[in-house]
């Protein structure tokens, strides 16, 4: 028994040891080096999805492209999961080089990131049933039944501003709030419109939902750099050059084919801002 | 109660047509509850067969299940073993001679046995994620290690705390007649006998460790569950593959549960050969294992 | 100064967001949950120790399935599988519905514990007791509720006290099905919002799991240790 307790004991010394190293282990290498780590989200479909090991989705494209333009080729490209709640930390810590992972540009935000772009304008708005007619916009939704994801504050805007008698459920995914969506069992879902267009462009939903097309809050996307990057120049000129040459416009369509989605095309394609 | 049948007369003739009813009735009423179900599966079209075949698909299983599985097996088995040097030491620590030592090791085991694990897990997660303190692919699976570690590592300082307690007086003083200290003493002879009399415990112990790790899905971790949540979201089946997680699931645990079942039956073999049985007992009461029908894990959850 | 800011900004916390009532709403899932289960689990002991075969297969059978199964995925399937795909509902309100749908699994989940529970109460009953039932002519139901049932609880006492426990801190696991009100949604929605205050909101909560649950554990070795039957 002793030298069986004491084989426990290294092994768990060597797990320690392995889940200590990982916290050392910097992949982050900054612009010039061989290699550029990217954070993507893996579970949004349409946007930035894995499987096995192949990843797909609009921010996926407008990466690569990026990442072309600054010398790297699409096998030189380190995807990194990004939730939402590790966004700066990835950033400021150099464990990515870039984020592209519906990150919206907002002033608290910009106090720990710097910011190139938008390179698209989404909003929020809401998904329903293909036959659905009654709900129009967020002020039709009384009384109706609402899904939005664990700690977003899209549904809890809804609640304020626009209809409160809204029955209000969360997930931890948006996945989940289409299957409730699709079993009957709420009305609506709510988050920014091409969120909403890649769960509506799968397979599975495909012809079964459909984006209701009246956002009512603006989303700057923006591609996500550290504070004290040197590449924000370029990744702005290459996102004007992304929407000069028709790729911007081919990513979306690509994407989110069939699902009869339009980007509101009074903010869309954006000007990017200067960097600075 | 060595045997159930003392419970009731071997059934007569009138006692067999009885039970024969009994049984009748049984099936019947098991059959009739899932007609009920099947009926509801049917009436919303859930046995339709584009929404079952994909998951006897290659992709269903290379790319969501197994890896899954293994994420889930992994946590679990890496939490068993931190738990173990974690209950080692802080059940020593209790049995220590300051009593510094014991208050603190009993206020951190009784602690994070009281805390619940999902609360933990979001805690440490953000911890991690915002501190830094894992590279950023490594923090859910280190939240919920990390949490399963602190639970199971305070259940086990209590086996071993208890598993000492019961043994017999005589083992520490005929250690302490021939001259070892205290402390010896327990290291070399207490604690490997009560550590033996454990191991079907631990062995249970893994199955609470298997059905937590699944809370590791509220917090993004790839484990089976999230896989399946993930599957099933992909191909719009999202009942199909979460009933198919919970039958890996229970196949899992349950053969665990077996061999847990075995290892204790061997032990009491040969602890009555040897004729050192108090460990044992000790620890199956703390945990509610009962020596009648082998099967008595009241309230480990 | 600094400490002072601390404090501050942590009292209004309590003002912000309701931690006692998020507390409420686990007890209350706790207690109706340990009705239902222990109503269930003790029908399921007496099936298990009972004369028909049939009945004894469907009470080994439901503990072995729910007593494996992840709390977690038994939540999962209640929300998105039960309700979103088979449309079953238990009341036209959301909030009303998710907490029924939470009673609902916590207590099919622990009612294969309280089952096991009873059933080791019932295997510390000495067999002379059976015997000596038997003996004086009594049949199965009247040698259960007369003799060793009355005995077996007095002897399940602690293992049902940890499965009290183990419900208690299981209560959080209904946020799966949508309970958005209970601790640890309140505790992710705090940190994520208030992330400089994450160990002072973890410890406040942790806190107040350690005054809940720790009473039960006292209780419950008290009162197992009185009732014990003397031997």
């Amino acid at each position: 028994m002793r030298t069986r307790l004491l084989g426990a004991i290294a092994l768990a010394a060597a797990s320690a040891l392995a889940l200590a190293g990982c916290g050392s282990d910097d992949s982050g290498s900054g612009g010039g080096g061989k290699k550029i780590t990217i954070g993507i989200k893996f579970d949004q479909p349409g946007l930035g999805f894995k499987v096995g090991d192949k990843y797909s989705g609009f921010d996926v494209d407008v990466a690569t492209y990026i990442a072309k333009k600054l010398g790297y080729s699409a096998d030189q490209i380190t995807w990194k999961e990004s939730p939402s709640a590790q966004r700066e930390t990835l950033l400021s810590t150099h464990q990515v080089d870039m984020v592209v992972a519906t990150y919206s540009i907002t002033d608290e935000r910009k106090k720990t990131v710097a910011f190139a772009g938008p390179y698209f304008v989404a909003g929020q708005d809401l998904l329903v049933k293909n036959d659905n007619t009654d709900i129009t916009g967020p002020e039709s939704l009384d009384g109706k039944k609402l899904c939005s994801v664990t700690g977003s504050t899209s549904a809890q805007k809804i609640k304020d501003t626009y209809a409160n008698k809204v029955n209000l459920v969360e997930y931890p995914g948006y996945a989940e709030c289409v299957t409730a969506l699709n079993g009957g069992a709420v009305d609506a879902v709510t988050t920014d419109d091409i969120i909403l267009a890649g769960l509506a462009a799968q397979p599975a939903n495909k012809g079964k939902v459909k984006v209701v097309g009246k956002p009512f809050t603006t989303e700057n996307y923006g591609v996500g750099l550290p504070k004290d990057n040197k590449t924000c120049q370029k990744v702005t000129d290459a996102i004007k050059s992304m929407i000069d040459d028709g790729s911007w416009q081919k990513f979306l369509d690509t994407n989110l084919e069939g699902t009869g989605y339009k980007p509101d095309s009074s903010k869309n394609p954006p000007t990017p801002a200067a960097c600075g | 109660m060595s045997t159930q049948n003392v419970l009731f007369d071997a059934p007569g003739p009138r006692g067999r047509r009885a039970i024969m009813v009994g049984n009748v009735v049984g099936v019947v009423v098991v059959l009739a509850v899932l007609a009920v179900v099947a009926r509801r599966f049917a009436d919303k079209g859930q046995f339709a067969a584009d929404l079952w075949t994909p998951l006897v698909h290659a992709d269903a299983w290379t790319n969501f299940l197994i890896p899954g599985l293994v994420d889930t097996l992994e946590a679990a088995a890496m939490s068993i073993v931190l738990a173990l040097v974690f209950g080692l030491v802080f059940g020593l620590g209790r049995l220590a001679s300051s009593r510094a030592v014991r208050w603190v090791s009993g206020t951190i085991v009784e602690f994070f046995r009281a805390v619940p694990v999902l609360l933990m897990m979001i805690f440490f997660f953000y911890v991690f994620a915002v501190y830094n303190v894992f590279q950023s692919a490594y923090v859910p699976l280190a939240a919920v290690v990390v949490s399963l570690t602190l639970y199971n590592g305070a259940v086990v300082a209590e086996l071993v705390r208890s598993g000492v307690h019961g043994l017999p007086r005589g083992q520490r003083e005929a250690a302490l007649a021939t001259g070892l200290t205290s402390g010896q003493s327990l290291r070399s002879i207490e604690v490997p006998q009560a550590l033996s009399a454990m191991l079907p415990a631990l062995l249970s112990q893994l199955v609470v460790v298997l059905k937590d790790s699944a809370l590791g899905s509220a917090i993004g971790y790839t484990e089976l569950l999230q896989q399946a949540r993930r599957l099933g979201a992909k191909d719009g089946n999202m009942l199909q593959s979460l009933l198919v997680a919970a039958v890996i699931f229970i196949v899992v645990n349950y053969l665990l549960t077996l061999v847990a079942g075995r290892a204790r039956r061997r032990r009491r073999r040969s602890d009555s050969g040897q004729g050192a049985n108090g460990a044992t007992t000790a620890v199956a009461t703390d945990v509610g294992v009962t020596p009648i029908t082998g099967l008595g894990e009241g309230g480990r959850i | 100064m600094r400490t002072d800011g601390f404090v501050s900004q942590f009292a209004d916390l309590f003002d912000e967001y309701d931690v006692l009532g998020a507390f409420w709403v686990n007890i209350q899932l706790t207690l109706w949950s340990a009705l239902f289960a222990t109503i269930l689990g003790t029908i399921l002991a007496l099936f298990r120790i009972s004369p028909v075969p049939s009945l004894r297969w469907a009470g080994t059978a439901y503990v072995n399935v729910f007593r494996n199964t992840p709390l977690t995925i038994i939540m999962v399937l209640l929300s998105l599988g039960v309700w979103t795909q088979l449309g079953v509902k238990l009341s036209g309100d959301f909030a009303t519905n998710f907490f029924r749908f939470g009673v609902v699994g916590l207590s099919i989940y622990t009612a294969s514990f309280v089952c096991e529970s009873i059933r080791s109460g019932v295997n510390t009953v000495p067999i002379g007791q059976a015997e000596a039932a038997r003996s004086v002519g009594l049949s199965f139901l009247p040698a259960a509720r007369l003799i060793i049932l009355p005995q077996a609880f007095r002897g399940s006492i602690a293992p049902l006290g940890s499965t009290l426990i183990a419900l208690t801190k299981n209560s959080t696991v209904a946020s799966v099905v949508g309970v958005s009100t209970e601790t640890s949604s309140l505790l992710k929605n705090m940190i994520e919002f208030h992330s400089s205050l994450m160990v002072a909101i973890f410890l406040t909560f942790a806190l107040g799991y350690v005054i809940l649950v720790i009473p039960v554990g006292l209780a419950t070795t008290a009162l197992s240790r009185r009732l014990a039957v003397k031997r």
